[in-house]
């Protein structure tokens, strides 16, 4: 192993940026995995409609092809995180209903539930991947946000993009934590996590508050769908396959339903993949990843912060 | 989150929940499930000689579709269908074992189709000049080695990820097939992405009979993988009827009892990983020698999902079920591709829009059908725990044998009871 010791520090810091999308679609995983403990492989297919969306409305729709700047900048930009975030959250919400609630109904067995979520979740992929809607190449985002050159840190650049995604990933992180635990739906879905029946004992309707986590999982997976559609400039129809299974091996890895764990384990992972790719080589980043979530598993099955929504 | 769409939900929802009630349970015809039960029971009564009968009934294919008898799939293009379905069953009955009848959920079962293919390709005389070989052996003497690489990785992902737990595991496979991808990427004996061409085909010659196998899917190729076939559906009955297939049962069912009654856990998973593989590996070694050039992008990730599609569409641990499934995931879309020229069908292409519909159909399958099209008798009534809405949860009672009520009153069982 030879590190190039000139590329450690810039590595670290995408590392960092990369690691704070993967935080942002980890919290879905999280909070569904955290309420009904399963592994909502279909999250994927969240994130990628938040970024579609965006994609059609201001790329197609509207036809928005020059950067912006000023004050319509900041709207379009607030207005495609917006859809972008309750397209996905839309997407999340029928998923719930559509897919997970007739099996909780007929008290499907697990494996039902993970055969479901890889259903939905090719199910949404190929259906972008069709020709009337993005076909099976990369479409182009709406360029509005001139992606540039901010500062630099340890010699590595800094894209304005970058500060977005951390400032907004930090945002949403403290407002996560803050619903989870100063809200009564927060106090509910903690509640849902520790013990199902108990909860409904206590006169928590189930179904809604299993509809709102995923609501809200979703409403982030729809925030990071459209930054990192941003960020790297095109939407693709299976956009949300890598960044998918990443962020699930962060749930994992800070400690799947801990939703500081989800922000410990993104930064952890995208750390860890950026600076393989220096010291072991690009080519092997992804085997990088698999082995340690493999191993994490191994060694402490819980993650890091261990598991459990907590407030 | 009384939001107006939460409501227009709610209202969908209640709209919804009398179809969704009564569509599944749509009788099979009295006459029909009785003629069907009887030639189950004929078939049955055969003993083992019913698979040579099977074996003969599918040695008639070829020749029936050189007359024509096949209404779409014909010809060169219906042998290379035919082939591709005949390896697929391979894969679904192998990834059956795994999935059906111990419950594990497997996301990279390609990549023991992939290890058996790689391994016949660096044991045999393969390649451009300068290739790299393990050995240059004959096509046959890999056979066996790619089974045994593609068991021994079974052992070897299967040792330290089944220990975790089952959900784990499904995100572990897919690494693991992912990770297999990038090894084959990036590794130079492997020749990389631009993969090994000219891999040599076998060739059989009893006494006077000579037969190369070609390029060219002819019936011979079908011929090699029937005995394949057959051996793996008598593997895994022998394996569903044994003691070994009961602790699969004990284990999918309760893991914690299970261990309890003194099932060694992760001795048996293993097990089922390997024999799940060992069909991978015969199936890579044909599919390998059939097409005569691999690399990375023959066994995308996709290919695993699709042969859990066919596992669990047909019907998980079932032999019709592997059966109807790789037909369902294979032959139909080819057919439906001949079919429509090569247009698209309501903007699906026939292709990749499978897949979206086969996504779509396992959403519906496992609400309606938790144990696929043609369940395992066994297991019609688990996946399923029977709880206050019990009646309704065990729908699969028209296709049971024993009928135990009109499929009328099943799904009345909820309210009234009569």
């Amino acid at each position: 192993m030879h590190c190039n010791a000139a590329l450690i520090a810039p590595t670290f810091v995408t590392g960092l940026i990369l690691g704070f999308i993967y935080a942002l679609i980890a919290l879905g995983y999280t909070m569904v995995y955290g309420v009904l403990k399963l592994i909502n492989f279909a999250h994927d297919a969240v994130f990628a409609t938040g970024g579609i969306l965006v994609f059609y409305a201001f790329g197609q729709w509207f036809g928005i092809v020059q950067p912006l700047s000023g004050v319509s900048l900041v709207v379009l930009m607030a207005a495609s995180l917006v859809i972008g975030a309750l397209a996905s959250a839309g997407s999340a919400f029928l998923l719930e209903r559509v897919a997970y609630r007739p099996l909780r109904r007929r008290q499907g067995a697990r494996l039902s539930y993970l055969i479901t979520a890889i259903g939905a979740s090719f199910f949404a992929d190929y259906l972008y991947q069709q020709n009337f809607l993005l076909g099976p190449g990369k479409r182009e985002f709406p360029n509005y946000f001139n992606v540039s050159k901010a500062f630099t840190v340890f010699g590595s650049v800094v894209q304005n993009v970058d500060v977005l995604i951390v400032v907004l990933a930090i945002a949403c992180l403290i407002a996560l934590d803050q619903f989870i635990t100063r809200t009564r739906s927060g106090r509910a879905i903690r509640a849902l996590s520790e013990d199902q029946v108990a909860a409904q004992l206590m006169g928590i309707n189930n179904d809604r508050v299993i509809t709102t986590t995923f609501v809200v999982g979703g409403l982030f997976a729809g925030i990071a769908g459209v930054l990192y559609a941003i960020k790297f400039g095109f939407v693709v129809w299976n956009m949300g396959f890598v960044p998918g299974i990443k962020a699930f091996t962060a749930a994992v890895l800070g400690g799947i339903g801990n939703i500081r764990g989800a922000l410990l384990g993104g930064i952890l992972l995208g750390l860890i993949e950026n600076m393989s790719a220096v010291c072991v080589g690009a080519e092997w980043k992804d085997t990088v990843a698999f082995s340690v979530l493999v191993l994490v598993l191994i060694l402490r099955p819980t993650g890091i912060l261990g598991e459990g929504i907590k407030g | 989150m009384s939001s107006p769409v939460y409501r227009f939900f709610e209202w969908l929802d209640a709209r919804l929940e009398p179809v969704r009630e009564r569509a599944p349970r749509v009788p099979v015809p009295e006459p029909v499930r009785q003629r069907w039960q009887q030639g189950g029971r004929l078939w049955r009564r055969l003993g083992p000689l019913r698979y040579l009968v099977a074996a003969g009934l599918m040695a008639l294919i070829p020749p029936l579709m050189e007359r024509g008898w096949f209404p779409i799939l014909n010809g060169t293009y219906g042998q290379t269908v035919l082939f591709n379905t005949g390896y697929w069953i391979l894969l679904t009955l192998g990834l059956g074992v795994v999935v059906g009848l111990a419950g594990l959920l497997d996301l990279g079962y390609v990549a023991f189709f992939l290890l058996g293919s790689y391994t016949t390709a660096l044991m045999t005389h393969s390649g451009a000049p300068g290739q790299f070989h393990f050995v240059e052996w004959p096509t046959w003497a890999a056979l066996p080695f790619a089974l045994i690489v593609a068991m021994v990785a079974g052992v070897a992902i299967g040792l330290p990820t089944l220990r975790l737990r089952g959900d784990y595991l499904a995100i572990v496979t897919l690494g693991f097939h992912e990770i297999m991808l990038e090894v084959m990427n990036n590794l130079g004996i492997t020749n990389g992405p631009r993969g090994i061409p000219a891999i040599p085909t076998p060739s059989i010659s009893i006494g006077s009979f000579h037969y190369d196998f070609g390029l060219n899917p002819a019936p011979y190729w079908w011929f090699l993988l029937i005995p394949a076939i057959i051996l793996a559906v008598i593997m895994v009955q022998r394996l569903d009827g044994s003691r070994v297939g009961r602790y699969w049962t004990a284990i999918r069912e309760d893991e914690v009892a299970a261990s309890a009654m003194g099932v060694p856990i992760v001795k048996m998973k293993v097990l089922a990983f390997v024999i799940g593989a060992s069909t991978s590996g015969i199936a890579g070694w044909i599919y390998a020698t059939n097409v005569t050039f691999i690399d990375p992008t023959s066994f995308p990730l996709l290919l695993s999902v699709l042969v859990l599609c066919s596992v669990v569409i047909g019907g998980l641990g079932s032999i019709g079920g592997a059966v109807l499934g790789a037909i369902l995931v294979q032959a139909v879309p080819e057919a439906v591709r001949q079919l429509s020229g090569g247009n698209t069908l309501f903007g699906f292409d026939p292709l990749t829009g499978r897949i979206a519909i086969f996504g779509a159909v396992l959403i519906i399958v496992m609400i309606y059908r938790p144990g696929g099209l043609l369940a395992a008798r066994r297991r019609r009534t688990e996946m399923v725990t029977p709880g206050p809405e019990s009646g309704v949860v065990v729908d699969d009672a028209s296709a049971t044998e024993q009928e135990v009520a009109p499929a009328d009153d099943v799904h009345s069982a909820g309210g009234r009871s009569t």
